[in-house]
């Protein structure tokens, strides 16, 4: 859609409402209205630095990556970014055998989907803490996206599925897997996935890094759009405030505690769809519980690569990622220049 | 309780295929979506198979240009959404695939029922008239007190659908005797491919077909449209921008437009007002809509100050007090307006339809239900003046 409209309350009225939750009886009714869920002071995501963890030795071959050499990355990664002994300590140190693990993918696009094989790496990873495989589930929209992205839908409880994990799709669930009414985050109102909000104690969002002809880049904040009912309501005025407020609700503050970002493949320019020629091969992973930074990391990634391809910046195009400033605005996490720390493996 | 367990709660069969046809979709009926009761008359009447493949229901959309780059702009609704290729406009019943944009709701019915007509509400329109009313999924804009949002605002794959093509819709209307086909519940401009279509088939069969609607188009779909409809009902939100703007995600001045065209068009049309207290019930503000209305538009349009209830995104708000809705047509009748009602208060004396020459009740109703009718040939009975209206 255009972004041509203006965002009806900018970030300021959102914060200038959710610090004013105790005094709701002073807003106007219309206001009063829309900010009744807000109340709550935003909280944010851990602090945490970006892992870019890519490899020369991951090979693509027939369309697969190599898994092994992403677990290698995923759990040098871990191990890095959670200062663990080693990387069962560090998939322990953030999950826990009693939880349920949703692993929201990216699958809109053929092309540039999240790779089974790096989903293949989370469960491992996950399972080596201790978390039984039926407790983990695959997850995006619908299972005619999953499907279409090479996932197939787990044929029981303990087997069937990526490594033995659910993989279902919101349309799975009974009643059509959103709940029942809507829930405001400042100006997003939506109905959320009962995935997010019934089944999952802890959420992964595992996105691919590519451009979006709107939000200017399609990471891990902009994936959660398909954990709501609606997301087409929020790509006006370049989903800003949108993207910022959908990641400030609590399902998802106190759920999501990693992403993963899937950028073996990444796509610069023509986003959302698949668009080789402006695909490339960034070659690893991208790993923080920050998706603040992460984005911002993936977007300055985003824009290098314009620059080598002679492209405009996406300011220049017309869609500067303006919800990351938005997000660091409202304490979501570090997305400045300098805000984080970015560490290499390899 | 263990991951499991609240897997066996919210699947239908985990142990096997996990969407079940007919039940992965959003139960919006078991929800109470307001004044429908569609699935048991699509199945009585045959509807095919809930949960027919997505595939089957895509069309292509007639209103949009191509762009560079594999993207659309839509050129159905004022918002004119620029749509990348995978994506779908606001409406999120229209997709970009592969630079084609396409509808999504072609014959996917959502809501079917047969209502009278002053329930659309058409209070000068045939009275009395039994109108098989029908939805598909989406609108193009958000209200917050949308009372149907169980449909309107959800995708279509999320919502429980049956197959009926315009042919086949035409068929139930005269297999149900219903005379008038009504285009309503949603908003008919997302569904506009099939909404022509099934028209243009009634008009060859003598079904009359009513557009119950935003008025939030484009003028050159409209003025196509307009052949094919005998009536329009529109919803005038409210007489400011910033209301259009803050609780409709929309704009005034595109309905305006609408309005303008149903009346130079000649076009038998009916203006609802929902009055939100607080948000839209300011004296000043209706004078101006009413000042507008007669001005522009002519005396005879009838207006329908219709009353809120809470619901959707606005649930801190009380039904609107029927003094307001009383005040507000008294404005309207002060400045002129022949034919002003309040709705949604059965029982009320200004639901029945009054002389402008003599004053007396040319149609006295009931809710929907006609109770006297004083009209013959479109004159008063009791002292021959015209009474505005399709009879």
């Amino acid at each position: 859609m255009s972004g041509k409209n203006k965002s009806r309350f900018g970030r300021r009225a959102f914060l200038r409402r959710c610090a004013a939750g105790a005094s709701l009886a002073l807003l106007p009714p219309a206001s009063a209205a829309s900010a009744v869920s807000c109340a709550a002071p935003v909280r944010g995501y851990p602090a945490s630095p970006v892992i870019l963890a890519r490899s020369e030795r991951l090979k693509i071959v027939g369309g697969k990556a190599d898994g092994g050499e992403i677990s290698r990355l995923l759990d040098a990664a871990m191990v890095r970014l959670t200062g663990a002994g080693n990387e069962q300590e560090a998939w322990r140190s953030l999950f826990k055998p009693s939880d349920v693990v949703a692993l929201k993918l990216n699958c809109l696009a053929r092309g540039i989907a999240t790779r089974p094989e790096v989903t293949a790496a989370i469960v491992e990873g996950l399972k080596s803490a201790g978390v039984p495989a039926h407790n983990i589930v695959i997850w995006e929209r619908t299972n005619r996206e999953l499907e279409d992205a090479g996932y197939k839908l787990a044929a029981n409880a303990l087997g069937g599925g990526l490594g033995g994990a659910r993989c279902l799709g919101t349309d799975a669930i009974r009643g059509g897997g959103y709940e029942a009414e809507p829930e405001m985050a400042g100006e997003v109102g939506s109905c959320f996935s009962q995935v997010l909000t019934r089944l999952a104690t802890a959420v992964i969002n595992v996105p691919v890094l590519k451009d979006h002809d709107l939000a200017g880049v399609s990471g891990s904040m902009k994936n959660n759009y398909g954990v709501i009912h609606n997301p087409n309501r929020y790509h006006d005025n370049n989903c800003d405030p949108y993207v910022a407020h959908l990641n400030s609700v609590n399902h998802l503050t106190g759920k999501q505690r990693l992403v993963v970002c899937d950028a073996i493949t990444a796509q610069c320019n023509a986003g959302p769809a698949f668009r080789p020629e402006w695909a490339w091969g960034w070659g690893g992973l991208l790993v923080s519980r920050d998706p603040v930074a992460l984005d911002a990391e993936g977007a300055r990634i985003i824009e290098e690569r314009r620059r080598e391809k002679g492209l405009p910046t996406l300011a220049e195009a017309g869609r500067p990622p303006r919800w990351l400033e938005t997000a660091v605005q409202m304490g979501l996490g570090n997305g400045g220049p300098g805000a984080y720390e970015t560490v290499e493996v390899g | 309780m263990s991951g499991r367990d609240k897997f066996d709660g919210l699947i239908d069969n985990w142990g096997g295929g996990l969407l079940t046809p007919g039940v992965g979709r959003r139960d919006f009926l078991a929800r109470g979506c307001a004044g429908l009761c569609a699935l048991p008359l699509l199945g009585k009447l045959g509807g095919l198979p809930v949960d027919a493949a997505d595939d089957a229901y895509v069309r292509e959309a007639r209103y949009y240009k191509k762009l560079d780059g594999l993207r659309v702009e839509c050129e159905l609704c004022p918002r004119k959404c620029q749509v990348a290729d995978k994506e779908r406009g606001y409406c999120g019943v229209r997709e970009n695939r592969g630079g084609d944009y396409k509808t999504l709701v072609y014959s996917r019915v959502v809501a079917l029922h047969i209502d009278p007509i002053e329930k659309k509400p058409l209070a000068h329109f045939r009275p009395g008239s039994q109108a098989l009313s029908l939805a598909t999924a989406g609108c193009n804009i958000e209200c917050r007190f949308c009372q149907n949002w169980n449909i309107s605002q959800f995708r279509p794959e999320q919502v429980n659908a049956s197959t009926i093509t315009p042919k086949g819709m035409v068929d139930i209307a005269v297999e149900r005797k219903a005379p008038i086909i009504a285009y309503t519940y949603s908003e008919p401009v997302v569904f506009y491919e099939y909404m022509a279509d099934v028209a243009a088939e009634g008009k060859r069969r003598g079904v009359e077909s009513v557009m119950i609607s935003n008025g939030y188009i484009q003028p050159q779909p409209l003025r196509d449209l307009l052949p094919l409809m005998d009536a329009v009902k529109i919803d005038l939100k409210a007489f400011t921008e910033k209301f259009y703007d803050e609780s409709c995600s929309g704009k005034l001045q595109p309905v305006l437009d609408t309005l303008k065209i149903l009346a130079e068009a000649g076009k038998w049309f009916e203006i609802v007002v929902l009055i939100i207290p607080t948000l839209n019930d300011d004296p000043a503000e209706v004078r101006e809509m009413a000042r507008w209305i007669h001005g522009e538009l002519g005396p005879d349009v009838p207006v329908h100050f219709s009353r809120f209830h809470p619901t959707y995104k606005i649930k801190n708000l009380p039904p609107t007090p029927i003094s307001t809705l009383e005040r507000c047509q008294a404005i309207a009748a002060e400045e002129g307006m022949h034919y002003a009602y309040c709705g949604n208060v059965p029982g009320h004396p200004t639901e029945s339809t009054y002389c402008p020459a003599c004053g007396k009740a040319v149609i006295k109703r009931y809710g929907y239900t006609i109770l006297e009718n004083n009209i013959a040939d479109g004159k008063c009975r009791f002292c021959q003046r015209e009474i505005a209206g399709v009879w």
